[in-house]
């Protein structure tokens, strides 16, 4: 049977269509999205394995071709034929990529802006520091974000001062603020509101710290000190994150969100959680021996038991009593440090050796 | 300096080669200052590093066959990635694709007789043994345990004796990297033999000359970054420690300003080897000359303004992110200028399936798999997912091995018999092509999966949900481990008892097939002139350079 | 080679002879080495010049509190007595291309005395600062900068010397050979270039 070549193209050309499209859709490579982010991001994932297998698809395609049909015969000992190349076949296979690349880097654009990622700096421009989020009382929670990138702000010093009690417990309040410089290239980093939510406050704040080898999350509108994150569903939470001795990230992968934590800089990640579960929080940025096990959970809940948990922990843990602790002990934050390194099987003289402390002696 | 030539050709015979000195072995490890000799040095010497970062490599494998902590102490096995990752790139991937490959090719593809500056050559191999020593003897005083990357506050007080042994060593490598970067471009850009201009030298030379840019204008700010850590660590300023006011991110900046660029140096000349090898094995001309050539460059200048995409969860500004996210994704488009063009040069040729081209052809397949990997990564949205996940991992071995180390293998196996005289044993050749590509595979494919769902890097306890993976993983390594021994049996055995190579197994056109096998002192016994463009196969004037046989070397015999 | 290369015919060899004659296929590349290296070395400045302004940029108080300020003066003439140096050196090389090797000398004397009163003003500014390495940011990178940069002079310093040492020798240099000559001329006139970035960085800037 004599087919003509056209056709041939065609039919593959077709079938190379289809297998992308099936696989973009049912490759069965990512966790569930549990929060209203993780949909974006998974598309935007979907399209470029779609892409992805169609490329591989042509290269592998050729190569297996080449390889049986254009192998060497053995008594063949001539050389193949003279091209050179072909000008109208090069400009074909650069415009294709450099297309495609212009489209995955629109749509990238276009999810990247939708989580809130190009937020910032709209968001602390238009906001005077007097809004409502100030009224929750936590300088270090919220100032960061209000204040303009491009100032050189004399304020800068109490950027990170947290003034609640909770946070000014857990933070080292040693470390010296860094301001942005966003003409250098370094500022805090940020996923801000959704377009959505411009402009507003998210429903929750919640002040993350992460130290060798816990994260510590403290909600400054009750005073509540967890080392686990709990979270109502369908509300948009505002996480500030922030460190005490070396760098670490705060890393959700059903929420495919992540933020590294530094220490003299909060960075803040907006966010939704959508679907009720517990979720391991994972730290994805290397700060020791005992990286692997820095983990922790995120309860997503409803917002009735996440009121009631919000209840229980303001009993057991109120602010009044925390504020006793730390008057009588100056080293707070190992002191609620200890009952989470436990849970973690983490002994205390590692903890001990490792703790900031070491770091500011052994750094001079 | 070249006034050395003059006494060496006197009491070097015509024709090199024939007679091999019982006493020969020894220049391999004196201060040598010919140009192969220190080629094959380079080569050498990276290779065993290449065993012990693999061994290492081994040991992280074993580790991670169970979820649990269990082999090595958590503290080790941050020291295991940490200097497997720096002995594979500075001191294999590094000097064996730029050193090795670019010392011994660039004079014999050039026409010339050595390189600009020979002494310097052999000053900057001499600094590669006691880089890798020192680096190896961190192991002592407990290894530098945060990564290649060694982000302070980190690197600051973990391990500091190790920290301040892997910045030592580093140093040291990145100086050797830049005195023979220096050495390549003055080289490449003024000892071409008579006739070659920039648009007839062969491919190789264009990415060398491309690397060498990259060399020459990254690796000082890595320097720079690297004496400002250690005065942190040493000394307790705190350029770097938000302690005392520093800023750790100027610090991530500085070190990938030098080591994404780093990645094409370690990529470029690689490219170079298989835009040398497809097509000589395919008997066709390379398929549009120019665009690889230029394309080399605009990799090279793209690569240098694409940094900040190792940093997208840390701080760069959004806009900087969107800036960097598309300057690394237009990469794609040169990058693929080189993949297309390889394809149609295979395209109807009469291919021959030697180890060598089964290595590139296997370059192809394995580092494009890498570069779309990479390409989504690049993408912002999506990398604040798998940034610092085994999905990282996968990409960067799909590169790294996939792509340069088939390409340096690739390489030994096309230029062994130019080098050392003996044809190589195709059938182990080719036992060892299948068994690391199937062993690749099934060690980092399954990463990609890993990454996606969770799993992140550089951890010795990881949940057990992610079991299974890790354990085909691990049988992958087991046989990509194996898969060296061919090899090197291979090697070993050629190089005493293989068959004499004759001066032009291939069938080549570049300069080198014109001498003998191995070259003589000083290459060629007149000066080269450019006959024919490098990759004119099917013509007439090739069938004739072709036969002539050595003739860049014996012309004086025959005049 | 004895016959010109102007065809591919075969030329003699072995060729001691050839290679006696003069050996005209071998040119001098080491200036254009010299030149390609300082590329690097200048990007070693400029990392470490841009991590400078990073950090003054991201610091909320620059210099910060409690910074004594710096004298000027005695940095000010340093910097004209480096600066000058750069005119001094550059008669050296006229002069060797005349072939006045007693001119070379005295330039380069002069130059190597005035680079050695900079680095001694360098020595005494460091003495009589008020800050020491640790004392905070600015501090630090003022001195590693500076430091780093005074190592470069005395290199610089350490390779006039050489050729005033080898200038001695007669016929070594000459209008035709002066390589060493040119090398430390171009490093000097870079080690200007740099001190002058790093001066206005460090000293004006602030
Ligand atoms: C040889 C080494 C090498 C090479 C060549 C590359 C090539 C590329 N790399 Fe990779 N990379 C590494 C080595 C390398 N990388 C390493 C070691 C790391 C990890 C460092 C660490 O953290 O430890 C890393 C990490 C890394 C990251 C950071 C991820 C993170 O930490 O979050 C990113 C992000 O953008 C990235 C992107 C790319 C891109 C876009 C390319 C492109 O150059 C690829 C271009 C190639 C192709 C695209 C294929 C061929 C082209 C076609 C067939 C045309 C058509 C294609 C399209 C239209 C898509 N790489
Ligand atoms: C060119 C670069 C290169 C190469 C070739 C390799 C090769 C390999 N790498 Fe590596 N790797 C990196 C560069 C490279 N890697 C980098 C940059 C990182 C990141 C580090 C970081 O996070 O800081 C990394 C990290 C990395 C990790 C992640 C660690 C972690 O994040 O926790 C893992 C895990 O599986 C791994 C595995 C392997 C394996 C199994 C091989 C194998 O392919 C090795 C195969 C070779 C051999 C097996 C040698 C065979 C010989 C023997 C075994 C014989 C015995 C030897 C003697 C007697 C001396 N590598
Ligand atoms: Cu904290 Cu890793
Ligand atoms: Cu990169």
């Amino acid at each position: 049977m004599n087919i003509p070549g056209s056709i041939t193209t065609l039919l593959i050309g077709i079938g190379l269509t289809v297998i992308s499209f099936w696989y973009g859709q049912n490759h069965g490579l990512l966790p569930v999205a549990a929060s209203e982010e993780a949909v974006g991001i998974d598309n935007l994932f979907n399209l470029m394995v779609t892409i992805g297998t169609g490329l591989f698809l042509i290269v592998q395609g050729t190569l297996i071709y080449s390889f049986f049909k254009f192998r060497r015969q053995p008594d063949d000992d001539t050389d193949g034929p003279y091209v050179e190349g072909n000008i109208p076949l090069e400009i074909l296979w650069t415009a294709i990529p450099a297309v495609i690349v212009l489209i995955i880097a629109v749509y990238s654009f276009e999810v990247y802006s939708r989580i809130g990622g190009l937020d910032p700096m709209a968001h602390s421009m238009a906001h005077a520091p007097a809004t409502q989020q100030v009224a929750y009382g936590s300088g270090a929670a919220i100032a960061a974000p209000l204040v303009p990138p491009t100032d050189s702000n004399p304020h800068a010093a109490m950027v990170m001062a947290a003034t609640d009690p909770a946070t000014a417990a857990v933070r080292d309040e040693t470390i010296p603020p860094a301001q942005d410089a966003p003409e250098m290239g370094v500022t805090t980093p940020r996923i801000g509101a959704t377009p959505d939510n411009a402009g507003q406050s998210a429903a929750y704040q919640i002040n993350a710290t992460g130290l060798q080898f816990a994260w510590l999350f403290t909600y400054p509108d009750t005073g509540i000190v967890a080392g686990e994150l709990h979270v109502p569903v369908g509300k948009e939470i505002l996480l500030n994150i922030s460190a005490n001795d070396v760098l670490h990230a705060f890393w959700v992968p059903e929420f495919r969100l992540k933020q590294d934590a530094i220490p003299g800089r909060q960075s803040e990640l907006r966010f939704t959680p959508s679907k009720i579960g517990e979720y391991d929080v994972i730290c994805a940025e290397l700060c020791g021996a005992y990286h692997g096990v820095m983990k922790t959970k995120v309860i997503a809940q409803t917002q009735a038991d996440f009121d009631t948990w919000v209840q229980e922990q303001q009993v057991a843990n109120s602010p009044d009593a925390l504020k006793t602790a730390i008057a009588a002990n100056p080293t707070t934050p190992d002191q609620f440090l200890a009952p989470f390194v436990q849970d973690l099987g983490i002994n205390a003289a590692v903890v001990e050796q490792l703790h900031p402390a070491h770091l500011h002696a052994s750094a001079h | 300096m070249t006034q050395t030539v003059p006494e060496q050709a006197i009491v070097t015979p015509a024709h090199g080669g024939s007679t091999e000195s019982k006493r020969e072995w020894r220049k391999y490890i004196s201060f040598s200052t010919d140009h192969k000799v220190i080629g094959i040095q380079y080569l050498v010497t990276s290779f065993i590093f290449y065993l012990i970062g693999g061994f290492l490599a081994t040991l992280v494998r074993t580790e991670l066959a169970t979820p649990a902590s269990d082999l090595v102490s958590p503290d080790l096995y941050n020291g295991l990635f940490t200097v497997h990752a720096t002995v594979m790139i500075f001191l294999w991937i590094v000097p064996a694709a730029t050193g090795a490959f670019g010392n011994y090719l660039i004079p014999l593809l050039i026409g010339a007789r050595d390189m600009a500056f020979p002494k310097l050559n052999a000053v900057a191999f001499w600094m590669i043994p006691p880089g890798g020593i020192l680096l190896m003897s961190s192991f002592f005083f407990g290894a530098p345990g945060s990564g290649w990357t060694s982000y302070p506050p980190l690197s600051l007080v973990d391990n500091q004796v190790g920290e301040a042994i892997w910045i030592l060593s580093v140093l040291i490598l990145g100086t050797s990297s830049i005195l023979g970067g220096v050495n390549f471009i003055v080289t490449i850009l003024k000892m071409r033999a008579p006739g070659m201009g920039l648009n007839q030298m062969p491919l190789f030379c264009w990415a060398m000359l491309a690397a060498s840019c990259l060399i020459l204008v990254s690796t000082p700010v890595l320097a720079g970054a690297l004496i400002l850590l250690s005065f942190d660590l040493i000394v307790g300023t705190s350029f770097f420690n938000p302690t005392g006011g520093g800023d750790p991110i100027v610090y991530q900046h500085m070190f990938w300003f030098y080591s994404h660029p780093a990645v094409y140096i370690m990529i470029l000349p690689v490219f170079g080897l298989i835009s040398e090898i497809l097509p000589v094995h395919s008997r066709k001309p390379i398929f549009g000359y120019k665009a690889i050539a230029y394309s080399s460059f605009a990799i090279s200048f793209l690569g240098l303004i694409v940094w900040a995409h190792h940093m997208f969860t840390s701080g760069t500004p959004p806009w900087l992110r969107m800036f960097f996210m598309i300057n690394t994704m237009i990469i794609a488009v040169p990058t693929g200028i080189k993949v297309f063009s390889w394809l149609a040069t295979i395209w109807g040729g009469k291919l021959r399936l030697n180890s060598a081209m089964l290595f590139a052809m296997g370059f192809i397949s394995m580092f494009v798999i890498g570069g779309i990997s990479g390409v989504m990564v690049a993408s912002v949205p999506f990398d604040i997912h798998v940034h610092d996940t085994y999905f990282i991992v996968a990409h960067l071995h799909y590169v790294l091995f996939g792509g340069s180390v088939f390409g340096l293998y690739a390489g030994i196996y096309h230029w062994f018999p130019k080098m050392s005289g003996r044809m190589i044993n195709e059938k182990l050749g080719k036992a060892h092509f299948i068994l690391t590509l199937i062993g690749f595979n099934i060690c980092f494919l399954p990463m990609h999966k890993l990454g996606l769902e969770g799993m992140n890097r550089r951890i010795a306890d990881y949940d057990p949900k992610f079991a299974v993976l890790n354990v085909v993983s691990t049988i992958g390594a087991y046989i990509l481990a194996v898969s060296t021994f061919p090899f090197i049996f291979n090697v070993l055995y050629s190089i005493f008892k293989g068959e004499k190579a004759p001066s032009n197994p291939w069938g080549g056109l570049t300069f080198e097939w014109q001498t003998t096998s191995p070259p003589p002192h000083e290459n060629f016994a007149v000066d080269p002139v450019l006959l024919i463009a490098p990759y004119e196969y099917g013509t007439e004037e090739a069938k004739e350079i072709i036969k002539a046989g050595p003739f860049l070397a014996t012309a004086a015999a025959e005049g | 080679m004895q016959s010109s290369i102007d065809s591919t015919s075969v030329v003699n060899y072995p060729a001691e002879v050839a290679h006696g004659s003069g050996h005209h296929a071998h040119p001098d590349h080491r200036i254009l080495g010299v030149i390609v290296f300082l590329i690097a070395e200048a990007m070693i400045f400029l990392g470490l010049f841009t991590a400078y302004l990073t950090f003054r940029a991201v610091s909320p108080v620059w210099p910060p509190a409690g910074t004594p300020e710096l004298e000027l003066l005695l940095p000010g003439v340093n910097t004209i007595i480096l600066i000058s140096s750069s005119f001094v050196i550059h008669n050296a090389d006229v002069a060797v291309k005349k072939n006045d090797v007693k001119g070379l000398q005295l330039w380069f004397a002069i130059t190597a005395a005035m680079g050695a009163i900079f680095l001694v003003g360098q020595l005494y500014e460091y003495f009589h600062l008020e800050f020491g390495l640790k004392t905070n940011l600015f501090a630090s990178t003022f001195y590693v900068l500076t430091g780093f940069h005074g190592l470069h002079v005395l290199f610089g310093l350490v390779l006039i010397l050489g050729v005033l040492w080898r200038s001695r020798q007669p016929n070594h240099y000459s209008e035709t050979s002066h390589f060493g000559v040119e090398a430390a001329e171009i490093y000097w006139h870079f080690v200007d270039v740099v001190w002058i970035v790093l001066f206005i960085l460090l000293y004006l800037l602030k």
